[in-house]
C-alpha cells in the first residue's frame, strides 16, 4: 500500500528539523531517503515531489541557496544584516 | 541624504568614451532612487578597496518558489543602508524577447514602485533582470508581475528559464518554430523551473539554425539547433548576380567551407551535400542564392556549460535530426531519461556535461538507451564509442 503524501511530508519535515544546522538537504536527499525507507513499490518519486510541494506551499519549509538549492526551515536569513 | 551628491572619481572613469556606460545609467537613476545612490557609493568603495562588498545567497524568495530571486546583501550596511538588501529578481522573458512598449512600461513601473528601478535587459540566460530590492518588497513585486502576465524565471538548482532566438518571427533561416517550442517547454516544466530538485542548474536554449544566435552550443545543457536534412536550396541566377556584383566565390565561399564540399568552375557552383556539415557559412555569404533545405527539424545536443566550477564544455550531438512535428515529444522523452540518470548519479553542483565526462559518453548513452551513431563523432578517431571485442580482432588477424 502506498504511503500517504501527508505522512511523507511529515517525515521529510522531521528530517529537515533533525539535520538543521548540521547538513543542508536537497530535494533529492529527501526523496532518496523516503524511497530507501519504504521501497520503490510504496513510494514513488512523484509522491515525494508532491510531499515536498506540500511542505513548501504550507510554509513549513523554504528553499535556500548556498551554492546550490536546499530545503530548510524558514528561519531568519543568516546572510541578512541584523 | 537625498540631496547629497556622492563623489565617485573612480566610477567616473567608466563614463568616458563613446560607448554606453552603466555608471551613467545608475547616476541617472540615482536622481530619484536612494537605492541607486547608495549603489554608486558602495561600488566606488569596492573600486577604492579592490574588494566586493556583496554577500550572496541565503533564504529569500516568494512563497512556493525556490527560484527567481537571488539574495544579495551589503556587508557595509551601516555606510549604505539603502542597499543593505539588494536582491535580484529574474523575470521570465517572452520567447524571442518580443515586447510591446506598453509591456516594457508596465515592467519598469512595477520595478520603480518596488525596487531600485535598475534593470538588466537581459541576463545571460535570457531573463529580464530586476536589480535591487528589499526582502519585504519581493511578494508585492511578484504579485504585480503575475497580475501583468509575467512570472519569475529560474535560479539555483533548477531548470533555468528556457530561451529562444527570434526564429520564424523575423528570420527566414529558422528550421523550426523556436518561439513555440520555447513556450511549450516553459509551460510543460513549471515545477522544474520553480521548484529546484536537480543536482545543479539545467539550461535549455532553442536556436532556429546553426548560426545559433542564442549560443546554445556553448551555454545550454540541452541545445536544440535547427537544421535541414536534404540539400541546400540553390538559385543559380542569384549566384551569378553575386559574382557580377564582385563576390569572389572561390576565395570567400568555396575555400572557407570547412569540409571543402563546394566547387566553383567560374560559372557553376556545385555542392556535394553529403559532405556538408551545415556550418551556414555559404548561406550567410550568399543569402539570396543559397537557403537551408526544405526537410527541416532540429539536432539535439547535450552538455554545454560556461566555465564556473570546471572549464567550458561544448554540447555533444545526441540525436542528429528530429522532424519539427516530433520535436516537442522527443525533447520530453529525452529529458525524462537524462534527468532520471542525472538525478541518480549526478553529484552536488555537477552539470550534466560534467557527469558525462566523468562516466564517459558510452556509459551515458547506454544508461539513457540511445545507440551511438556516426553523427556523434566530433573528431575522427577521437570518440571511443565503437568497441571491438577481442575475438573479432583475432578473427580478423
Amino acid at each position: 500500500m502506498a504511503i500517504p503524501i501527508e505522512q511523507l511530508a511529515e517525515e521529510m519535515y522531521q528530517m529537515v528539523v533533525e539535520y538543521h544546522g548540521k547538513k543542508n538537504l536537497k530535494a533529492s536527499d529527501l526523496t532518496k531517503a523516503m524511497i530507501a525507507k519504504y521501497g520503490e513499490d510504496q513510494v514513488s518519486k512523484e509522491d515525494c515531489k508532491q510531499a515536498i510541494r506540500q511542505l513548501i506551499d504550507s510554509g513549513r519549509c523554504v528553499y535556500s541557496y548556498l551554492g546550490g538549492s536546499y530545503i530548510t526551515l524558514p528561519k531568519k536569513d543568516s546572510a541578512a544584516p541584523e | 541624504m537625498a540631496d547629497e551628491k556622492i563623489s565617485t572619481p573612480l566610477l567616473d572613469e567608466l563614463e568616458k568614451g563613446p560607448w554606453p556606460s552603466f555608471v551613467r545609467e545608475i547616476k541617472s537613476a540615482a536622481q530619484t532612487s536612494p537605492m541607486a545612490r547608495d549603489l554608486l557609493g558602495q561600488l566606488e568603495l569596492s573600486y577604492e578597496e579592490k574588494v566586493g562588498h556583496w554577500k550572496h545567497g541565503g533564504i529569500v524568495g516568494v512563497r512556493g518558489y525556490g527560484g527567481g530571486v537571488i539574495g544579495r546583501y551589503s556587508d557595509v550596511p551601516e555606510k549604505f543602508p539603502n542597499v543593505a538588501h539588494f536582491h535580484t529578481l529574474r523575470v521570465n522573458q517572452p520567447a524571442g524577447w518580443f515586447y510591446t512598449s506598453q509591456a516594457l512600461r508596465t515592467l519598469c513601473d512595477i520595478w520603480e514602485r518596488h525596487g531600485s528601478g535598475l534593470t538588466n535587459m537581459h541576463g545571460s540566460t535570457g531573463d529580464i533582470i530586476f536589480l535591487g530590492t528589499k526582502t519585504d518588497e519581493l511578494e508585492p513585486t511578484f504579485s504585480e508581475l503575475t497580475q501583468a502576465g509575467f512570472d519569475l524565471g529560474g535560479s539555483g538548482s533548477d531548470m533555468r528559464t528556457p530561451s529562444a532566438c527570434v526564429g520564424p518571427a523575423r528570420c527566414e533561416w529558422a528550421c523550426y518554430d523556436t518561439l513555440k517550442l520555447c513556450y511549450d517547454i516553459t509551460m510543460e516544466y513549471q515545477d522544474e523551473l520553480h521548484r529546484p530538485a536537480f543536482p545543479y542548474k539545467f539550461k535549455i536554449k532553442c536556436a532556429g539554425c546553426p548560426n545559433d544566435c542564442v549560443a546554445s552550443i556553448a551555454r545550454a545543457d540541452l541545445s536544440i539547433i535547427g537544421i535541414w536534412k536534404d540539400d541546400i536550396q540553390q538559385d543559380d541566377e542569384a549566384v551569378a548576380e553575386y559574382v557580377a556584383n564582385g563576390l569572389d566565390i572561390q576565395a570567400d565561399v568555396v575555400e572557407r567551407c570547412p569540409t571543402r564540399c563546394m566547387q566553383w568552375d567560374g560559372k557553376k557552383l556545385t555542392i556535394n551535400n553529403r559532405d556538408c556539415v551545415r556550418c551556414m557559412h555559404c548561406i550567410n555569404v550568399m543569402p539570396k542564392a543559397l537557403r537551408p533545405g526544405k526537410e527541416r527539424g532540429a539536432v539535439l545536443l547535450l552538455g554545454a556549460k560556461a566555465p564556473i566550477i570546471q572549464g567550458a564544455i561544448l554540447s555533444s550531438v545526441l540525436i542528429p535530426f528530429v522532424p519539427e512535428e516530433e520535436l516537442f515529444d522527443t525533447v520530453k522523452e529525452l529529458l525524462s531519461r537524462v534527468w532520471e540518470f542525472w538525478d541518480e548519479y549526478g553529484m552536488n553542483r555537477e552539470r550534466v556535461g560534467e557527469l558525462i565526462q566523468r562516466v564517459g559518453m558510452a556509459n551515458f548513452l547506454d544508461a539513457i538507451g540511445l545507440d551511438p551513431v556516426p553523427e556523434m563523432v566530433s573528431h575522427p578517431r577521437d570518440n571511443p564509442y565503437v568497441f571491438y571485442k577481442v575475438d573479432e580482432e583475432q578473427s580478423e588477424q
